[in-house]
């Protein structure tokens, strides 16, 4: 007992409800939860048993957590700004607006990670593993792109498709095809359009309205500037208004290696590329609202909706995205293209970018596909050659 | 100098206790054995008992797939024991050294000597086994002519011995070892450093390469990619360094001396020095003249005989197998940390930008043996690709060998590596798998399968 109290408190914790939670005890069914939260307060304590003696100190908490904290930026200004673009958001103080939006958020977070985390530490109980670190980043990704006054109850349900159809029937995080988050705001999309698409829908109560994007095809102009629609002062799902602090978080995601540059730059490239032709061929004088939108000019595409949020964290998922650098390149590119044009051509639902990124992740393993059979045509061709020196 | 061939992709693991550049000879001393668990792949069938006299090339055992491939004794004297572990499964033969050494005669001369004569000799000397086959990494089959041979004249892995320390007194053997590799395979490729002026440069009559850039730029599989690559129903061998003196000890003196110089260095190391010792020698005597530091209450070391990212953990009772040239002794990790997952952790290494190593890139660093995170599936992508300096996918041939997909890890390039290629890989994965293990089962897999 002595050697136990030297200790410090969380293990002594720890160590005296292991029992409880191991095989045998009261709570064994709930051991997954017991060994998240073991493994979030000490790091495994194991040795290396095959293979390199020693290793890298980074680990997947590590990785998810980064994501996490290039977040924060977008998370707090978009507490903000829900109380800010309430009715009388301008009379307040930003405290006071921060607070409000703090306290329309929380309940959503928390549905999100309780329903979300639930089902991640049942499906590891059942498979003997440990939880995932995956639903960190996708937990909080989620309430940051639906909008706010989305009911709890449809958040719940959107949770839950997401990481049971999106993710566990696939095996887990690591083997699943589309991104969870997105998949989440998928499902509210198709299944409750009318809550999610028109003008009503990106204001906490107490305000409606329309977002830029909704404006401006319904009008032809947007009542916003570029410089709003930059810092993030206007209306739209909690994460994606601010441009500059998706930028910020970028920077974090970019200088700490956790996201890739290929991707991200190239969703950009293909949105400049694919609103740029658009402004080549626009009419004069725009009329319909895919003519508006083919108008706007290019760079003012990425400053709108979700494109850039989209871009920076949504996008770079390793897991869905193409694995290989050169299939990076390409279907980040592709996301971008695909983006503009879905928002140009489609304009009843004016955002086109989780379509664009649930469509690309389908196809990232096809391209990758193709990039790995080049490598493997290099390799034949390679052995060909040789054979034929050999009988020359 | 012919072209040098730049690496870009790897790491330098810079690790503190690097042996100092001042040779130890060990006397013949007691114990020595043999352990053919060395051996990848040999099922050995016994050929001594205990009690039996053995002179220095003896053969202790063979294997049974291949009875010609013998594997002998480094010293005379008798054999003390035949340990065997569960299912009387072999685990060592140990010979109790005479204070008089004496010598099994091998007679060779390569001026006149037929590839058939040499290749006997090596096979009855035990020193066939110094000749790895690739693909797969296994001892070379004597019937093979191969491609090339291709050995590295220099190491690049974590406080890896510097060949011109442990090559000072044997370059008329190195020499004479590499006329007989050129008896066995006329295209004889040696991989040397571009930097610095590697004592290895006087060698004659093989095809020299220079290669610059971090580890893995000293593992023969990188070389050999880049110089003329393995490809589809290709063999190639590779040997040693060190092993090509004794093979060139035993053809200028008709005897065999496995003596070889160990770079004992880590950490852990009181004296990193190098030590001159045989194959075969029990560690403790090899980690004798160096000593390990006195361990401060409750706290282990590791000894791994070779390095830190592809050496096999062993005991002070165990012996030096034919294949190692290093000695690296190191902290047992494990310690507790509260949230270090989310610790700035400085004295640890990570390539990852999330910690704060890249801002040193002179430091050393006392690593342990911790694991540092839990194992998951595979999340992170483009990682392994840089540290792996091959045109190979390594994510995708991982999962081709989960899923045992024989044609698909031949595309991929399997014939290319062996574990130690991808010990970087493993070195660097956030996800904690255990690939250098991953890459033999699927070798094993292929040669089961083929």
């Amino acid at each position: 007992m002595k050697q136990n109290n030297n200790k410090p408190l969380p293990k002594r914790l720890l160590d005296k409800f292991a029992p409880t939670f191991s095989e045998g005890g009261k709570l064994s069914w709930l051991h997954s939860f017991y060994e998240a939260m073991e493994t979030f307060f000490y790091v495994p304590t194991d040795v290396t048993k095959k293979g390199a003696h020693v290793r890298d100190c980074n680990d997947m908490k590590r990785t998810m957590f980064m994501v996490i904290i290039a977040l924060v930026p977008t998370i707090l200004f978009g507490m903000w700004n829900i109380g800010f673009q309430r009715i009388d958001g301008a009379d307040h103080t930003i405290w006071q607006n921060f607070w409000w939006g703090f306290w329309q958020m929380l309940p959503s977070i928390l549905v999100t990670y309780i329903v979300g985390l639930s089902i991640e530490c049942a499906f590891a109980q059942i498979r003997k593993e440990e939880v995932n670190e995956g639903f960190f980043v996708s937990g909080i990704l989620i309430p940051l792109i639906i909008p706010i006054g989305t009911p709890l109850w449809m958040t719940a349900l959107a949770t839950a498709f997401a990481v049971v159809i999106g993710k566990e029937i696939f095996g887990g995080t690591g083997m699943n095809i589309f991104n969870p988050a997105l998949l989440a705001r998928l499902f509210i999309f198709f299944s409750y359009t009318s809550s999610i698409s028109g003008e009503a829908v990106w204001f906490a109560d107490a305000r409606t309205g329309a977002t830029p994007l909704g404006e401006l095809a319904n009008t032809g102009t947007t009542s916003v500037s570029m410089l709003d629609a930059f810092i993030g002062t206007i209306p739209g799902s909690v994460g994606e208004t601010s441009t500059l602090c998706i930028l910020l978080g970028a920077i974090v995601l970019l200088a700490t290696g956790t996201a890739s540059w290929r991707t991200m730059l190239s969703v950009f490239v293909g949105g400049l590329v694919m609103g740029g032709i658009f402004n080549l061929i626009a009419p004069a004088t725009p009329v319909t609202p895919t003519e508006h939108y083919m108008a706007l000019p290019a760079w003012q595409h990425l400053l709108l909706g979700g494109f850039a949020f989209g871009a920076v964290f949504m996008a770079t998922d390793p897991v869905t995205s193409a694995q290989t650098n050169t299939g990076k390149y390409i279907v980040g590119f592709m996301i971008g293209a695909l983006a503009i044009l879905v928002r140009v051509f489609n304009t009843g639902y004016p955002e086109g970018m989780m379509l664009a990124i649930i469509f690309m992740n389908a196809l990232a393993p096809v391209v990758d596909h193709y990039v790995v059979q080049a490598n493997i045509g290099r390799r034949n061709r390679r052995a060909k050659r040789a054979a034929k020196t050999i009988n020359a | 100098m012919s072209k040098v061939i730049k690496i870009k992709k790897g790491l330098d693991i810079k690790l503190v206790g690097e042996a100092e550049k001042q040779v130890v000879t060990l006397s013949v001393g007691e114990r020595y054995a043999v352990s053919p668990l060395a051996f990848e792949g040999v099922v050995p069938k016994l050929l001594v008992a205990e009690g039996d006299k053995v002179l220095a090339g003896s053969a202790l055992f063979y294997d049974k797939a291949h009875p010609e491939v013998m594997f002998t004794s480094p010293v005379s004297g008798s054999v003390s024991a035949v340990r065997r572990g569960e299912k009387r499964k072999l685990l060592a033969i140990e010979v109790m050294a005479d204070e008089q050494q004496s010598y099994k005669p091998f007679s060779i001369d390569l001026k006149k000597a037929s590839r058939e004569e040499l290749v006997a000799v090596l096979l009855e000397s035990g020193l066939w086994a110094s000749i790895i086959q690739r693909p797969y990494g296994i001892i070379a089959d004597s019937k093979d002519t191969p491609k090339a041979i291709f050995v590295s004249g220099f190491d690049t892995a974590p406080l890896a011995p510097d060949m011109n320390v442990a090559l000072k007194e044997d370059m008329e053997a190195v020499q004479a070892g590499f006329d007989a590799l050129k008896v066995l395979c006329p295209n004889v490729h040696l991989s040397l450093p571009a930097k610095g002026e590697s004592i290895l440069e006087a060698v004659q009559g093989v095809e020299k390469h220079h290669f610059a850039g971090p580890h893995p730029a000293g593992n023969v599989g990188v070389q050999i990619h880049h110089i003329d690559p393995i490809n589809k129903g290709e063999k190639v061998w590779t040997v040693g360094v060190q092993n090509v003196a004794i093979i060139g000890r035993l053809v200028l003196n008709g005897k065999l001396d496995m003596t070889k110089t160990y770079a004992v260095c880590g950490s852990q190391v009181a004296h990193p020095q190098y030590v001159r010792a045989m194959v075969g020698a029990s560690l403790v005597q090899v980690l004798m003249p160096c000593r390990i530091k006195p361990q401060a209450g409750g706290s282990k070391f590791r000894i791994i005989e070779g390095n830190v990212l592809t050496g096999k953990k062993v005991t002070a009772n165990d012996y030096m197998s034919l294949y190692s040239s290093q000695v690296t002794v190191i902290p047992e990790g494990g310690e507790l940390e509260l949230i270090g997952w989310l610790a700035p952790r400085l004295n640890k290494l990570s390539v990852s930008r999330t910690y704060f190593s890249w801002l040193m890139p002179k430091k050393r660093y006392n690593l342990a043996t911790g694991v540092n995170g839990g194992e998951r599936p595979f999340v992170v992508t483009g990682l392994y690709e840089k540290y792996l300096p091959m045109d190979i996918y390594p994510m995708y041939l991982f999962k081709a060998i989960l899923a045992g997909d024989l044609e698909k890890m031949e595309n991929l390039g399997i014939y290319e590596i062996v574990e130690e290629d991808v010990a970087l890989c493993e070195f660097v994965d956030p996800s904690k798998q255990n690939l250098q293990a991953l890459v033999r089962d699927g070798i094993n897999l292929m040669i089961k399968e083929m």
